[in-house]
């Protein structure tokens, strides 16, 4: 048995929050300059060329990249020999994102009851936390936020298992390129196949987690992830969608076991601002 | 951008500057623009609902989709990209028919939006998503409008120079969203 204070717990997150929203991770930055030299649009290169400018200038800054700094999304990996002392482990991580919000100057985005008041919440909180239990005696955390633009766009469909893999590819295309700009492309293309309908769009954003350029340990599924960047960056959205052959830095896949009659897959698309920020307690 | 060919344009706009825009086109703006999204337009189209006046003359203006970060202390504003242009939709062509001549956002608008662009010569300017720290370099001066309690959406009065656009809907309702996505797809 391990003690942790949930203090430590809410400080972690607060710092998270911070960092993710000034700091494009490395990895990012390297695809989209990649993708500056592989660009076909004249525009596209120069709209990269902003987009790697604005990382480079919130880095130096410690401003947020983007103003949308979103929805605060919290995987937190609980080791099983852990015990939380100091209270309750879900008021801390809300207590680290509204203050990493405020101190960060985040912008807060949070609205209460989603359909008659819609009330700003007015510190970025309540957190959406996926919690697991884990073996060990560690806490880890990802902080993960995500703007509405991309959010917006993300689909899910209960495909049928006679729709197979063509049936995957033809709805991960048609939701990117239904998507334009309104992501911010170049997107990250997350997919959750399998498991039921609340598993596989969680997969789907879970796999947005995953460090860039990583791919899926089993090699169909990596075949997959590679043929769907191929054809994203063929449907000609391009970067900001103003047109071109940088559409999506990469596409990652998670799955899960389903029933036998069932294929549901899910597509979370994440926009050129992929902010993650990790830590371990 | 660095683009060569940019065509520097005052905020307010008038008839003359609408006119010799085009889908493509690289603009830098200088003047002053206002901000709205989501609940200040669900506000004001309430408000020409009720018969009341709208909070800021609209005429001839520049409506800027964003709901920017606090500013830091010393900055001026925060980091403020646009937000998705598609969900003022619903209201657009009723602020363009109480006189709003400009709109930068980002993302397609629909056939409505375009109809109204061109019937009351009015623009749409496409900024780049997600380059906010960028973008806020060009706003030299904020002012609080209308709707404080909305916070990040409340309606601000920004000073602009220089702010970096490309003209994505044109008075001849020409669509460079649209062009540029058929022009590279090759699906």
């Amino acid at each position: 048995m391990r003690e942790v204070n949930v203090k430590q717990v809410a400080e972690a997150v607060a710092k998270c929050c911070m960092d993710s929203c000034y700091y494009l991770p490395e990895g990012v930055l390297a695809k989209l300059k990649a993708g500056q030299k592989t660009e076909v649009s004249p525009l596209g290169r120069q709209v990269l060329g902003t987009i790697i400018e604005n990382a480079e200038l919130a880095k130096r800054k410690a401003v947020p990249l983007c103003q949308d700094t979103g929805l605060t999304v919290v995987f937190i990996n609980i080791g099983q020999e852990v015990h939380f002392t100091g209270g309750d482990l879900e008021a801390a991580i809300h207590a680290g994102v509204a203050k990493g919000y405020t101190e960060g100057y985040l912008r807060k985005s949070s609205v209460d009851d989603p359909l008659f008041l819609r009330k700003n919440t007015g510190d970025n909180t309540p957190a959406i936390i996926h919690a697991r239990i884990v073996p060990g005696d560690k806490v880890h955390i990802i902080v993960s936020p995500k703007g509405c633009g991309s959010e917006n766009m993300g689909a899910l469909r209960m495909l049928k298992p006679a729709d197979g893999v063509d049936g995957v590819i033809k709805f991960v295309l048609e939701t990117i390129t239904n998507a334009g700009s309104n992501p911010c492309p170049p997107v990250t293309v997350g997919i959750g196949i399998g498991g039921n309908m609340e598993r596989a769009a969680e997969l789907a954003k879970f796999s947005l987690t995953r460090p860039i350029g990583e791919h899926n340990a089993n090699p169909k599924y990596r075949e997959l992830e590679e043929k769907l960047l191929e054809l994203a960056n063929k449907t000609g959205v391009g970067p900001s969608g103003l047109g071109g052959s940088t559409t999506a830095l990469a596409v990652n896949i998670e799955y899960a076991p389903t029933h036998i009659g069932g294929l549901p897959c899910a597509v979370n698309l994440n926009c050129h601002a992929a902010r993650r920020a990790e830590a371990e307690i | 951008m660095t683009n060569a060919e940019i065509k520097k344009i005052q905020a307010p706009l008038t008839e003359e500057t609408i006119k010799n825009l085009h889908a493509g086109d690289f603009v830098q703006i200088t003047g002053y623009i206002y901000t709205a999204r989501d609940a200040a337009h669900k506000r004001m189209y309430e408000a020409l609902g009720r018969g009341e006046k709208l909070p800021f003359d609209i005429r001839n203006q520049i409506i800027y989709y964003v709901g920017p970060t606090p500013a830091k202390p010393g900055e001026i504003v925060g980091s403020a990209g646009p937000t998705t242009s598609g969900r003022m939709d619903k209201y657009t062509p009723t602020m363009i028919e109480q006189g709003m001549r400009g709109m930068i956002g980002k993302g397609l608008r629909n056939q409505e939006v375009i109809e109204a662009c061109k019937k009351y010569h009015a623009v749409y300017f496409a900024a780049i998503g997600g380059a906010a720290a960028v973008i806020a370099q060009s706003i030299k001066g904020e002012k609080m409008i209308a709707y404080e309690d909305l916070g990040p959406e409340a309606i601000r009065k920004y000073t602009v120079v220089n702010f970096p656009a490309i003209v994505a809907i044109d008075i001849e309702g020409r669509d460079f969203y649209r062009e540029g996505e058929a022009k590279y797809r090759q699906l």
